[in-house]
């Protein structure tokens, strides 16, 4: 029963893959050809490539950089710029786009989409890297140390690679990421798949070129998923025994302490003060601010009940899989986990695209309401929740259960008293990622929005499309604000178990 | 046991979730039902949303009738339309411009406009076939940065644009409906042939924005010294703080180039729309004397072309445009996205 439920949240997750294939299948082949082998598919190829690489890498930089002045060094007020170096999460990549280019039009082109998005997508590697960090065990450094490395050469040979899974895997998100963002590059001018995806939508609704442009781009993510999982390789980064947990002595900073400053301050400034202190000045002097209370309320409050609502019914979706999972560790089971974590490598155009086609054709009744919506947010978004439920569950191991069957309780109650305590916490967490992700979404939202639905990314959106810069700042500022406390809400929990 | 109780419990989550979402959908259906015996209708709208909530605000109060609005472009809804069928919200398509009418007309997915709709506009604004009627005009112009091109500089026909002088100093909007309209009277006065090797020194030549405002703020700021819009982004930026536009000067080609067409925005009645009467009531407003009115008062500065309505004062006046003369149902959308496709600027 279990089992089925789970199949048929799998299956629902891969919608868009089965749309995809389907769509290329059924199309004739000269069609596929004639949409994909043209010019405009190749330089879409070379921009999206490009962004990709530049900002990858300069990401790596910057998150590993800042992560090892934090972790590993007498930074003063370490604990602020944590929370400062996280925050820009808070900031969606088109709110920091929208701060930057209504200031100056230079930064419209690959250099300045490189360095905008790379400000806004730097904290997905700071916060593994600096995590992992934390975790190492000394032992190897001092090993190292004693056998005469310098701390350079000890960095280089001995930590780096240890810290591969991370910054890997931190970047693999930064790339999916890019993949995905449209609303910062359609306003820097740089195009990329996302943004001509939406263009051919604009020009065609979900005509051949839009989804045929939507499989290259799926095809994209999925080559970005096997070549991490080929890089990662089959290391062991685990070592054998708990080892004895104990801090890590600092490095003193000395005269390198003014520049580490300058350059943690001056990162800060770049990808939080910027956008916000545009912010402020279109909401202060913008000729087309204006503050529509009403407007401004009822949008945010669609915004955070279809946060709500995406966060429970991901949560939901993503509890007995996870639960499948960990307790029934299994082949099937785990082809089911794979399955949701698919939503991770599909942007939400090519899910917007696909439930559009599929809602129209076979599921009417939804088609043009807020489920249609609320099932893309789900299908963009379980992978977040559930890897929130599986690491929390993996934390109430089932022996729990039994000892309180033992002493008495009935099944209920167990989980009652016993499992939900234990995994609160946890489901918390990924119900406020997946809340934060939601409010903050704009390309699925852009599609899919039943009609007089307004979001605070639509409204903001409509507003920077006819340049009103003015008007949009409000809406932007909302966004922040919302998202602003679950960020920290987040980081503090880090923090928290960083100190621990 | 155990088992089945989580079962339980998942299957009540779930339950939960549908009754959320049920509820959701009961309280939209109750506040459409709320305004009593007339119905709402459903706009799908590719005008300028804040043009047409000016309109639908008016049209409610005198008729009462309540209008909810789908906003999107020209050629996302018409195509949405057509992926709808019969199955469509919609009750009345606008547009602004007509290709993307003359798409949904070919399907018959268009109830004919009543004669009183049709009867307020110039016959040349409306097809042979009745399917859908103009309630507004925009003209094609040429913008340029005043201290960047001269008047000797100026190009005599939208047709020189594709020619290699022009390289890094234009700017377009391709992905938008108006270019794409331009694109389609382009095709209908010159040819496939001429139009493709057009396109082909477009893409080639120009730089591509998101939208007309923002060609002309690049004009504005010198970061191209010319783009192809329409005369309304201008006019709109004078008249608020000139912010975007005190550098930009208009050129209107005139002399019945194809660079001087004249864009028609379109209403019409869907089909299988339930409430056809008040559609029809809609577009007739749209097109009649109150509208029109609205239209000229608004801030949207674009022409009204029903019989007798005055466009306002600061506009060239419409009979001094000049505009070469098209069939409106020879505009081929759906041709010129795949031409355009073809040449890379989509």
């Amino acid at each position: 029963m279990l089992l089925l439920l789970s199949v048929l949240i799998a299956l629902v997750a891969l919608i868009p893959l089965f749309f995809v294939v389907g769509y290329i299948a059924s199309s004739g082949w000269e069609q596929t050809v004639a949409l994909i082998w043209r010019p405009r598919v190749g330089e879409l190829l070379k921009n999206t490539s490009l962004l990709v690489v530049g900002c990858v890498g300069l990401s790596a930089v910057l998150g590993t950089g800042m992560a090892v002045l934090i972790e590993r060094t007498t930074l003063p007020g370490r604990r602020v710029w944590n929370v400062l170096l996280v925050a820009p999460l808070a900031v969606p990549a088109f709110v920091n786009s929208f701060g930057w280019v209504s200031l100056t039009a230079r930064v419209e082109g690959y250099a300045g989409a490189l360095m905008i998005v790379s400000l806004s997508y730097y904290p997905l590697v700071y916060l593994p890297v600096s995590a992992m960090l934390r975790g190492l065990d000394p032992a190897l450094e001092e090993t190292a140390a004693a056998l005469g490395y310098g701390p350079l050469r000890t960095f280089f040979r001995v930590v780096l690679p240890q810290l591969r899974p991370a910054l890997l895997g931190g970047s693999l998100i930064v790339a999916l990421h890019i993949l995905a963002e449209f609303g910062a590059l359609q306003m820097l001018r740089f195009p990329t798949f996302t943004t001509a995806i939406y263009d051919q939508y604009r020009s065609s609704f979900n005509g051949p070129a839009a989804n045929m442009l939507a499989g290259v781009l799926l095809l994209s993510c999925l080559l970005l998923l096997t070549l991490e999982l080929r890089l990662r390789g089959h290391h062991r980064y685990s070592r054998t025994g708990g080892g004895s947990a104990r801090a890590i002595p600092r490095r003193r900073l000395r005269h390198a302490t003014v520049p580490s400053l300058l350059a943690v301050g001056g990162l800060t400034a770049l990808a939080l003060g910027v956008p916000l202190g545009s912010l402020v000045f279109w909401l202060v002097t913008g000729s087309s601010t204006a503050f529509p209370v009403g407007d401004l309320v009822a949008t945010a409050a669609t915004s955070l009940g279809l946060g709500l609502a995406g966060a429970i019914l991901t949560m939901t979706l993503a509890f007995p899989v996870a639960w499948l999972c960990v307790r029934r560790r299994g082949r099937l089971t785990i082809l089911l986990e794979r399955s949701t974590y698919f939503g991770n490598a599909v942007p939400g155009i090519v899910v917007a695209l696909a439930l559009v086609t599929v809602a129209i054709r076979f599921a009417n009744p939804v088609y043009q309401t807020t489920v249609l919506l609320v099932l893309a947010y789900a299908i963009m978004f379980l992978p977040r929740a559930m890897v929130s439920v599986r690491a929390a569950l993996d934390q109430a191991p089932p022996v729990l259960d039994d000892v309180a069957h033992a002493l008495g309780s009935g099944p209920l109650e167990t989980l009652r008293r016993v499992t939900l305590p234990l995994i609160a916490p946890g489901l918390g967490a990924g119900a406020a990622l997946v809340f934060l992700a939601v409010v903050t979404e704009l390309t699925a939202t852009l599609l899919l929005a039943p009609i007089g639905t307004r979001t605070l990314a639509t409204q903001f959106w409509s507003n920077t499309s006819s340049i009103a810069y003015g008007a949009a700042a409000p809406y932007a500022a909302l966004m922040v604000l919302l998202s602003a406390p679950v960020t920290l809400v987040l980081t503090h929990d880090r923090w928290r178990s960083m100190s621990q | 046991m155990r088992f089945n109780v989580r079962v339980a419990s998942a299957a009540a989550m779930v339950a939960a979730m549908l009754g959320v979402a049920a509820c959701g959908t009961s309280s939209d259906s109750t506040k459409t039902g709320q305004s009593g015996a007339k119905p709402t209708l459903t706009l799908y709208n590719a005008q300028h949303e804040d043009l047409m909530a000016l309109m639908v605000a008016d049209f409610t109060k005198a008729s009462g009738i309540k209008v909810n609005m789908r906003n999107g472009e020209d050629f996302e809804l018409g195509n949405q339309l057509v992926q709808e069928g019969a199955a469509s919200p919609a009750d009345v398509f606008v547009t602004e411009n007509s290709p993307a009418m003359t798409l949904v007309d070919s399907k018959g997915l268009f109830a004919t406009v009543e004669n009183a709709a049709l009867a307020q506009v110039p016959a040349q604004f409306a097809p042979t076939d009745k399917g859908w009627v103009g309630f507004a005009a925009r003209s094609t112009v040429f913008v340029y940065n005043q201290a960047q091109l001269k008047a000797a500089d100026l190009p005599a026909s939208i047709m020189e644009l594709s020619e290699p002088q022009w390289k890094g100093k234009l700017g377009i909007s391709p992905a938008g409906a108006d270019f794409q309209a331009i694109v389609s009277a382009v095709l209908a006065l010159k040819g496939e042939p001429a139009t493709v090797a057009w396109l082909k020194g477009l893409k080639d030549n120009a730089r591509v924005y998101q939208g007309n405002s923002a060609v002309m703020k690049a004009v504005n700021a010198g970061e191209i010294s010319s783009g192809v819009i329409y005369h309304y982004y201008w006019y709109k930026d004078q008249a608020e703080s000139g912010a975007n536009s005190k550098n930009v000067k208009q050129l209107y080609f005139g002399n019945q180039d194809p660079g001087a067409f004249l864009s028609i925005s379109g209403a019409g009645v869907i089909k299988s729309s339930k409430h056809q009467a008040e559609a029809q009531q809609l577009v007739k407003y749209l097109n009649g004397a109150a509208g029109q009115k609205v239209l000229s008062d608004s801030k949207a500065l674009e022409y009204p072309i029903g019989k007798g309505a005055a466009a306002n004062k600061v506009l060239k006046p419409l009979s001094e445009l000049s505009p070469p003369t098209v069939d409106l149902t020879s505009l081929n959308g759906p041709k010129v996205v795949e031409l355009m496709q073809q040449a890379g600027l989509l």
